[in-house]
């Protein structure tokens, strides 16, 4: 065998290839979709030898798969062909009821009719943004902000501004100040987007007065918030935050989801809207996926009606508390001076701020050499902020893992201080990344 | 076609390299190939349970597809040479000479190969004579814009293209997080072209030169993998003249670093014509987007017969 065309033909005449024919097809906002050295890195992170603080992976661990097992066992037998078929665009009737007794608990009233299910809270947030926002709309989202919403929120070309935080979540001057700017600027906020409890990637919550106050700004605004809620239930101290929806239920959409409360992995989440907005929900549902998975719903109905669930989320604010100890722990033994952190009271996520001038984007590579791994900050944001600030989640990993995880970390970041001392980089102003592409895909821990 | 069904192929992929994700890709690849070929083919990461898998049941060939630190640097290649298994591709002496950038630079050099001048720092030179002092000598002597690298490694991770003395640290700061040690390179203007040499048997050959003409400043990751940020000519733009001299030097680079199988060097054709060695892979990238199975195609071969015949040739030599 031998190469059949000459190496040394001149190739003047050939035509470039760009290796995809269908280039010149794809949407406007397919363009930013490309390969990240960022992302890539986190493809080692998956390896056991490396301790990775990086995705925020439920511990189903933690959840009994006999109790799972004898729930899907006793589902079948008792409404098998309903759960094989299709089923209705808002989703099964008992689900939605049993959600109503769910949300509840953070002092939310619905009508089962105003509960739309979802697959994950995740399609709920897209059909949000779907029936509410054009190209160019404006949202208010914190800064920083649930980095899954901003994908969707980027797909559907929405312009994102921040509103600051402080140690108790959004912060309402900023979001006054954010408001009369963009008010200046002729803009009108489709919506606010925010998550009170337990928040992704800050793990801050928000006193009750603080979301009183943010309600009101937003109700003299006329600006709809959208209250995303995926770890109500898991306060560690078992104390639930009543949510915003609780005192509006006309100004604000509410989204739950059984992800953090049973299992990721069976992918059902919820809307509770207005009346107005739920129809349009269901519509939206509808072309998008006809309707939510008819297994998944009766399989969570069957284990919320036979089974004792509040006692499983006790069990899941206990491992959860477990783990947020051992991370704490870990950081005030081996971060460096000017490192902070935050001190979530539930959740997953400890969000931590470095000293000055450290890039936590161009120091991933130095940690997945040290066998650790994160999310540098800067994707959380649409606005290229976060350079300087990292997410840490403790929700998968043994305690001893995230010790050892943490001191990894640790001499990571002094290695780092090291070279910027080095290259007199320290409180340079460093920008190696963007947002796109510096997160893991769900599936990475 | 042949029937290989009697032939079982390891094709090792994966790893803990910063290339992880690239191998793994690479590795699937040359799998399906071989697998059209009538090969039976099993895909396997590095992990502890490899070598005594290996052991109990040895394959008749193995083609390591890791890239970057382990895979590429000669250290899985010594321990096939223990196990007494064939493998594709260089030996473990020819992988720590190409692997070292600076190191293969020099040698080519030396056997007259052009190659863009350059200085080799690690970064304790930086820390214990003064970063701004360096910077400021390299900076006097090289003029910009000037190329900051890895000393080891792949797929341009850590690379950066420097126009200004405001941007030299920065830059040194993220070559530093992949690797110790930093090439800093004079950046020649000119085409970049990537010659494949492949040995089927009757030596080496090379394959015709592909033209990579990147968006963006340069081939940096996001152009490499991301279909269509990068546009591609096989066989290059060159006339018949540069042609040939480019496929003459990849065969020298491939002879002289005594690498074995397939190997691909990268060059940037200057101003003048000549070729400018820049670096060579014992491991190419084999993706969807990768540029040796662009040569192949280019070439009228198949992958797959290619691959067959590298699995043959490494069974061959390993017999002898």
């Amino acid at each position: 065998m031998a190469p059949q065309t000459d190496p040394f033909g001149a190739g003047s005449e050939q035509a470039g290839n760009r290796l995809d024919p269908h280039l010149e097809r794809y949407a406007e906002r397919t363009r930013g979709m490309t390969a990240s050295e960022i992302r890539s890195l986190f493809a080692v992170a998956s390896r056991p030898e490396v301790v990775s603080l990086a995705g925020g992976m439920p511990n189903v661990a933690a959840l009994s798969m006999d109790t799972v097992s004898s729930t899907v066992a006793n589902m079948l037998a008792t409404r098998g062909q309903v759960a094989l078929q299709y089923g209705s665009g808002n989703g099964d009737q008992r689900l939605r009821e049993q959600i109503c007794e769910m949300v509840g608990l953070q002092g939310i009233a619905p009508h089962p009719d105003d509960v739309i299910v979802t697959v994950g809270s995740q399609m709920a947030l897209d059909l949000v943004t779907r029936i509410f926002c054009d190209p160019g709309d404006v949202i208010l989202a914190e800064a920083p902000s649930y980095v899954g919403a901003l994908g969707v929120f980027r797909a559907y070309q929405v312009d994102v501004e921040h509103v600051a935080m402080d140690e108790h979540g959004l912060n309402p001057d900023a979001l006054r100040e954010r408001l009369k700017t963009l008010a200046a600027q002729g803009k009108t906020p489709k919506f606010l987007y925010t998550i009170p409890t337990f928040h992704n990637p800050a793990g801050l919550s928000q006193p009750q007065e603080r979301r009183m106050e943010i309600l009101q700004i937003c109700q003299s605004a006329g600006v709809l918030i959208i209250e995303d809620d995926p770890y109500g239930l898991l306060g560690f101290d078992g104390v639930i935050p009543q949510a915003i929806r609780s005192h509006d239920e006309d100004g604000v959409i509410y989204l739950g989801s059984f992800s953090k409360t049973f299992a990721a992995g069976i992918r059902v989440g919820w809307a509770v809207a207005p009346h107005g907005v739920r129809e349009k929900l269901t519509l939206a549902a509808e072309a998008a996926v006809l309707c939510p998975p008819a297994f998944s719903q009766l399989t969570i109905s069957t284990y919320l009606d036979t089974q004792p669930w509040m006692d499983q989320i006790k069990i899941f604010r206990e491992v959860y508390r477990e783990r947020r100890d051992a991370t704490l722990e870990s950081l005030a033994q081996y971060m460096p001076p000017g490192t902070t952190w935050t001190h979530p009271t539930g959740g997953f996520y400890v969000w931590v701020s470095m000293p000055e001038g450290i890039d936590a984007t161009a120091m991933l590579p130095r940690a997945v050499t040290a066998r650790v791994a994160y999310v540098p900050g800067t994707a959380f944001y649409m606005d290229g902020q976060g350079h300087q600030s990292l997410r840490l989640s403790y929700s998968y990993p043994e305690p001893d893992r995230i010790r050892e995880g943490v001191r990894r970390l640790g001499s990571v970041i002094n290695e780092e201080l090291k070279l910027m001392h080095t290259f007199g980089t320290v409180g340079a102003a460093k920008k190696t990344g963007t947002s796109k592409g510096s997160t893991p895909g769900p599936d990475v821990v | 076609m042949s029937n290989q069904s009697s032939l079982r192929v390891v094709v090792l992929a994966g790893g803990l390299s910063h290339e992880r994700d690239v191998s793994v890709r690479s590795g699937r690849r040359i799998a399906e190939a071989l697998r059209s070929r009538d090969v039976e083919v099993d895909e396997r990461d590095m992990d502890i349970e490899l070598l005594p898998w290996l052991v109990a049941d040895p394959p008749a060939c193995v083609f390591p597809m890791f890239h970057g630190a382990a895979g590429e640097d000669g250290a899985i290649r010594d321990v096939l040479d223990l196990l007494k298994l064939p493998y594709v591709g260089s030996d473990p002496e020819a992988c720590r000479l190409t692997y070292d950038k600076p190191l293969a630079k020099t040698i080519l050099a030396r056997s007259g190969v052009s190659t863009p001048e350059m200085i080799v720092l690690p970064h304790e030179a930086f820390r214990e004579l003064g970063a701004a002092a360096v910077l400021e000598a390299v900076e006097n002597a090289f003029g910009f814009p000037l190329v900051i690298k890895p000393s080891k490694g792949g797929s341009a991770l850590g690379v950066s293209i420097v126009h200004s003395a405001e941007e030299l640290p920065t830059a040194m700061v993220t070559c530093f997080s992949y690797g110790d040690t930093a090439l800093i390179e004079r950046c020649i203007s000119g085409t970049e072209v990537a010659v494949s040499v492949v040995d089927l048997g009757d030596g080496p050959v090379a394959l015709p030169a592909v033209e990579i003409v990147p968006d963006g400043e340069f081939y940096n990751y996001n152009a490499r993998y991301t279909a269509g940020l990068t546009e591609f000519f096989a066989p290059a733009r060159l006339s018949q003249e540069v042609a040939r001299s480019v496929a003459d030097e990849a065969v020298k680079v491939h002879k002289t670093l005594g690498l074995s199988g397939f190997s691909r060097s990268d060059f940037i054709i200057d101003a003048a014509g000549i070729p400018q060695f820049i670096e060579a892979n014992v491991a190419p990238g084999m993706t969807e987007t990768s540029l040796l199975p662009q040569a192949v195609t280019a070439a009228d071969l198949d992958l797959g017969e290619v691959c067959l015949a590298l699995v043959h040739d490494a069974i061959e030599a390993h017999r002898q």
